[in-house]
């Protein structure tokens, strides 16, 4: 049964993807990208990988959807059809596609437990984690602990991504557009009934779902990058209902920017605080006599690091677009 | 049912193609970012897809629990971190087809570069 549900759910990504590129209205194109990566999600958690599916479902379908309407409210909705060369392009993807298919007939089929990706050390972590950190989400495990150097790296290609868009979007184009402050008609949808009644009923919910994610995630599916991803679209949310300007009232800009900073700093800091004790770049065992407390402690500061960038990082990205003004 | 065993990978090679088609032949730059999204899930999907163990659940360890097979974490750690890079790239992308297309008035490739041109 479940093996039929995800084939169905795979044949429907095709001909979804299939109407993502035929569609001439932009618009609509963003809207089934949302509904992809909410397909996405439901085949992330067949395949067993809960804390993927989350953070998909709160960045794909919500975070990217939203940035990619920004984009279009600046830009045009409309694709100009053309008489293009297509047949190269045609040619050239369905060879490579029928390679790859042809290919795929070395790999191992789907959940066999002797390939080889399972032999080597995903059995050591799954061993080890119990006895080392001794909490029951591995992936978060993994994550902040084994392979910290990896999320520090992610962290702060997110912290550049971040800093990167305020440099291209919020320095003005030259006309004297200073674009950091929403001009006064922003007034959101408040005077919309259904969004202002449901959003402000959803807004709390989200956030408080998002914290406990985020101090949960030691336990179940959740750490700071889906928490960072729930709780920046429950305020992106906030401000669609209320308007941008008040959004800013509740947080402003210049907390963000430092939130982006400050996460980055707690999980650098937290290595080298590491280091000072007598231990590894990143080794939490040091922090506190018992190694495995340490390692508890070194978790959450990590996670909290990884949150408060990641929410900085998003909410300044959608303010920096929405506070953009398109010039007709 | 052994049959559809390799199925995921035959619709990530579909999905890829989709993407890096949508990029090669649409002119318009927030199509060709939509289909770089494409293609950077169909690349999840094939990680995601190598975790999956027969009768495994999700990793979350049960105390008391003995014998219970579980999917492997690795690749939904590497995962996990993708995506939420992938938006902060995404949005990077978005940042300078917008500036694009304040400069330019259009953000269709051809165009830009006919302007360029003159």
């Amino acid at each position: 049964m479940v093996v039929l549900f995800g084939l169905f759910l795979l044949t429907l990504l095709v001909i979804t993807a299939l109407g993502i590129v035929n569609a001439d209205n932009l618009f609509a194109a963003v809207m089934l990208m949302g509904i992809f990566s909410l397909q996405m999600a439901a085949i992330f958690f067949v395949l067993d990988a809960a804390d993927v599916a989350l953070t998909e479902a709160a960045v794909g379908a919500g975070v990217a959807t939203m940035l990619l309407l920004g984009a279009l409210a600046l830009t045009k909705d409309k694709e100009k059809r053309r008489r293009r060369r297509r047949w190269p392009a045609i040619v050239i993807v369905t060879v490579t596609t029928l390679m790859m298919i042809y290919a795929t007939f070395d790999m191992p089929r789907l959940g066999d437990p002797q390939a080889p990706v399972h032999q080597h050390v995903a059995p050591w972590y799954l061993s080890e984690t119990p006895k080392v950190i001794d909490i029951p989400n591995v992936v978060t495990a993994i994550l902040a602990s084994f392979r910290g150097y990896d999320t520090l790296g992610e962290v702060f290609v997110i912290f550049t991504a971040g800093v990167g868009v305020m440099f291209i979007l919020a320095n003005g184009s030259g006309n004297g557009r200073r674009t950091m402050v929403p001009s006064a008609d922003s007034t959101g949808l408040r005077h919309h009934l259904v969004p202002r009644v449901v959003g402000r009923l959803l807004v709390p919910f989200i956030v408080l779902f998002g914290l406990y994610v985020q101090f949960h995630g030691e336990y179940g599916p959740g750490g700071g990058f889906q928490a960072g991803a729930l709780i920046s679209a429950g305020l992106i949310l906030y401000a669609l209902v209320e308007g941008e300007k008040e959004a800013l009232r509740a947080i402003p800009l210049s907390v963000l920017v430092g939130m982006i900073a400050f996460g980055a700093f707690l999980f650098g800091a937290v290595g080298v605080v590491g280091m000072l004790f007598g231990g590894n770049f990143l080794d939490y065992s040091v922090l506190l006599s018992n190694p495995v407390a340490g390692q508890h402690l070194g978790i959450m500061l990590v996670e909290l690091g990884v949150g408060i960038t990641v929410t900085g990082v998003l909410l300044t990205i959608f303010h920096t677009i929405a506070a953009r003004r398109k010039d007709h | 049912m052994e049959f559809f065993g390799l199925y995921n990978y035959w619709v990530f090679a579909v999905l890829l193609m989709i993407g890096l088609y949508t990029v090669m032949s649409k002119a318009n730059l927030i199509k060709k970012l939509i289909g770089m999204s494409i293609f950077q899930s169909a690349v999840f999907l094939l990680y995601i897809t190598m975790d999956k163990v027969e009768g495994g659940t999700a990793p979350i360890l049960k105390p008391g629990v003995d014998g219970q097979i579980y999917s492997n974490p690795l690749p939904q750690v590497l995962i996990l971190t993708a995506i939420v890079v992938g938006v902060a790239t995404l949005a990077l992308g978005l940042a300078i087809v917008v500036r694009i297309s304040e400069s330019y008035g259009t953000i269709e490739e051809d165009e830009v570069r006919e302007i360029d041109r003159e």
